[in-house]
């Protein structure tokens, strides 16, 4: 499925994964598959009111999300991007606490685990991560942060995401614009979505590099990944890679999908399941055994477990955050409309 | 408790045109209708937007359209506000009447260069040669604990614009009508429909427009369908609301009238055009006012209605007109969202600032 115009040669960290990572690389699918369908279930239970589910996001997300260097990458995501998040070793009481409607965009530090705040405007970070990674280049780092944007073939329609490629070409932003093609936005099928059917395509007008990549296979996506920030790290502008995978499930917990495609088509489309395909080939080569994936669904189970009591222990914010954290310095008006609702809050 | 307006069929008066007409049914299914009917009376007629065909739209308005209609009328287009508010631009100007949809209010945002520098425009610019009969249909305000951006209340900024057009239902039956209406005038028509309210049952008079309030006599029927409407007639003081509001105005009222406290609601419907006439009956009669609204409290419109009425009413009111409104916070979280609407104690708070004010 790879593609052509390919990145410029700078492959000096191109080592093959160990057997360590590869295990590793399964940990964390499995934490994150388990954590996925945990919190569809938390829903259904009344836990959170809502959750957008990755079920067959897994390999693109963890295998993208391992490759980011948390000491110099950024990354930008939308709402569906739980397993960038766990694989980067975020704070998933913090992370999940948007979906209890404790607080938008999340409660963990952005600054420290460079991840921007969740967000719900489809494309609505895109710009953001050129910006940022502008501001890269105009410090001159000689250690060069590399920005990643993740969004979806829905998203990629939006006219910010034109304006973000062509803005990146033009200054050599280090931006990695990763989409994850997941068949759909919502009910809607790629191919009345992406005219040409494809997004990776569409670089090419911008003088983007791109790769069309499967992205069901972890390994694949992390090199794929790898080699796309050494292009961006070397100076060389942006990159496009299209990871082409399946959402398994309904677009989120409020969806039926049932409406505009069968059980039969979804078993068809959605193809091997990436998880079960990268077992099966870790059990072949000899990487992995039996006692290791019980190991790996055991600690899975135990995270799911402590982010369940984390999240149900997080009380309501205290109401007069609403108010204080509007701006560095509040205006007068919004001062007196905090004194006023203190007053009667305190009241009623 | 009158979530709507009720058919009072005791009262002499009554111009009961039957039972046939008057169905019960929700904000959801009166809206579905009303442009089911749309499509059929007009064929120029087009509804389009994110998801709107073959899902019928995540809040189902558009439920079973393309399957009646077919898919030239009733569309998908891919995910981009400026392109369908854009892509409507065009239909109008070559004789459509696009009914386009934003899934959700805080998704207009990335439309608002078509909507303001286009739509509201184009009629001007080309001196009446090319009208803009769009009606765009916005699921607005909050109540339903959504992620950022689904809740928000827009009706100021579109209010401001000069070119445009809002209109807010309350309920069922004014929610059938109103689209109806605004779906076949040449100007364009920014329809707020409280998505809090979508499965509120109520009657629809099908066959008229005009219903009488809940108590009768003398005012507004509503029947114009260009009004406010009086919801619920009382002596001491008016409360003046849109959308979600009014039916806890409605609470609101029942509650002060067991202290004895005579409330008088209106329902403004139209945002812009305002019914000052209306306001200034109303507080006219009790001389006191309360305007309640989920949008943020500064530059919204409880300024522009408490201006209308101090220009109407100045000299016979007895205290300056108070608001009720949302924070000057960007929209909560679900949370904190019973905070910032305008809950039963806040608006009490309000209505006993007005009958509490004494001249300095
Ligand atoms: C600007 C904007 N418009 C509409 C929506 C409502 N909405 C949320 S997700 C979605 C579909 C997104 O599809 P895609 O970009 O392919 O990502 P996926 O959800 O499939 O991961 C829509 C229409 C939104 N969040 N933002």
């Amino acid at each position: 499925m790879t593609t052509e115009p390919v990145l410029a040669a700078v492959d000096d960290d191109a080592a093959p994964l160990t057997h360590h990572q590869l295990r590793e690389l399964y940990t964390l699918m499995a934490a994150v598959r388990h954590l996925d369908s945990s919190a569809v279930a938390w829903q259904r239970q009344g836990i959170i009111p809502g959750y957008a589910p990755e079920l067959g996001q897994e390999a693109a997300q963890v295998g993208s999300g391992y490759a980011v260097d948390r000491t110099r990458d950024f990354v930008f995501p939308t709402y569906r991007e739980m397993g960038v998040a766990r694989a980067m070793g975020l704070d998933m009481v913090g992370y999940m606490s948007t979906h209890k409607a404790t607080w938008h965009g999340g409660m963990y530090n952005p600054l420290e685990s460079r991840f921007a705040p969740i967000q719900a405007v489809v494309a609505g970070s895109v710009l953001h991560a050129v910006g940022w990674a502008h501001g890269q280049t105009l410090s001159g780092a000689p250690e060069m942060g590399v920005a990643m944007t993740y969004f979806g073939d829905g998203a990629s329609s939006q006219g910010d995401v034109h304006e973000a490629m062509n803005f990146a070409a033009v200054m050599k932003a280090p931006v990695v614009f990763f989409i994850q093609n997941n068949g759909w936005a919502i009910s809607v099928p790629t191919e009345r979505q992406v005219a040409g059917g494809s997004v990776a395509a569409r670089a090419a007008g911008y003088g983007i590099p791109s790769l069309q990549i499967d992205g069901n296979d972890v390994v694949a996506v992390f090199e794929a990944t790898r080699s796309a920030f050494a292009h961006c790290r070397a100076g060389n502008g942006p990159v496009v890679i299209e990871a082409m995978t399946y959402r398994r499930g309904p677009h989120s917990t409020a969806d039926d999908p049932g409406r505009y495609r069968t059980l039969e088509e979804e078993r068809l489309d959605g193809g091997e399941d990436p998880l079960e395909r990268f077992k099966q080939r870790l059990l072949a080569e000899g990487v992995a055994d039996a006692a290791f994936f019980a190991e790996a669904q055991r600690a899975a189970e135990d995270e799911e477990e402590a982010i369940r009591a984390g999240i149900a222990d997080l009380g309501p914010r205290p109401g007069a955050e609403m108010f204080s954290l509007v701006f560095q310095e509040p205006t007068p008006a919004l001062q007196s409309q905090a004194t006023s609702w203190r007053e009667e809050s305190e009241h009623a | 408790m009158p979530e709507t307006i009720t058919t009072d069929r005791s009262s002499g008066n009554s111009t009961d045109t039957g039972a046939a007409n008057v169905q019960h049914m929700s904000m959801q299914q009166a809206l579905n209708r009303a442009l089911d009917e749309v499509l059929a009376e007009n064929p120029k007629t087009v509804i389009f937007g994110e998801d709107c065909g073959r899902l019928g739209g995540v809040f189902r308005i558009t439920d079973g359209l393309q399957a009646k209609h077919g898919e030239e009328r009733v569309f998908d287009t891919p995910l981009a506000e400026s392109g369908i508010l854009g892509m409507s631009v065009g239909l109008a100007m070559a004789g459509f009447h696009p009914i386009p949809e934003v899934q959700f209010d805080g998704f207009a945002y990335p439309a608002i260069n078509q909507i303001v520098c286009q739509i509201a425009r184009m009629n001007y610019r080309s001196r009446g040669t090319l009208p803009m009969p769009i009606t765009l249909r916005v699921p607005s305000f909050g109540g339903i604990r959504a992620p950022e951006h689904h809740g928000e209340s827009l009706e100021a900024l579109f209010a401001h614009v000069p070119g445009l057009k809002v209109v807010s239902p309350s309920n069922p039956h004014d929610a059938y009508h109103l689209l109806k209406y605004a779906a076949t005038r040449p100007d364009p028509v920014i329809f707020m429909e409280p998505k809090s309210r979508y499965w509120q049952k109520g009657p629809v008079d099908v066959a008229s427009a005009a219903q009488r309030p809940t108590h009768d006599a003398g005012v507004d029927d509503g029947g114009s369908l260009t009004g406010a409407r009086v919801v619920r007639e009382g002596r001491h003081l008016t409360l003046v609301a849109w959308g979600a509001m009014v039916s806890r105005c409605l609470q609101v009222a029942e509650l002060a009238a067991e202290d004895g406290i005579d409330v008088e609601v209106l329902d403004l419907r139209w945002l812009k055009p305002i019914d000052a006439d209306a306001l200034a009956r109303s507080v006219g009669k009790t001389r006191r006012a309360v305007v309640v609204h989920e949008a943020p409290l500064t530059s919204g419109l409880g300024a522009e209605v408490a201006q209308l009425i101090t220009q109407s009413c100045f000299a016979t009111l007895k205290a300056p007109v108070e608001r009720v409104t949302g924070f000057d916070v960007p929209y909560p979280s679900g949370d904190l969202e019973d905070e910032y609407i305008p809950n039963i104690d806040r608006i009490l708070f309000g209505i006993q600032r007005v009958l509490e004010y004494r001249r300095g």
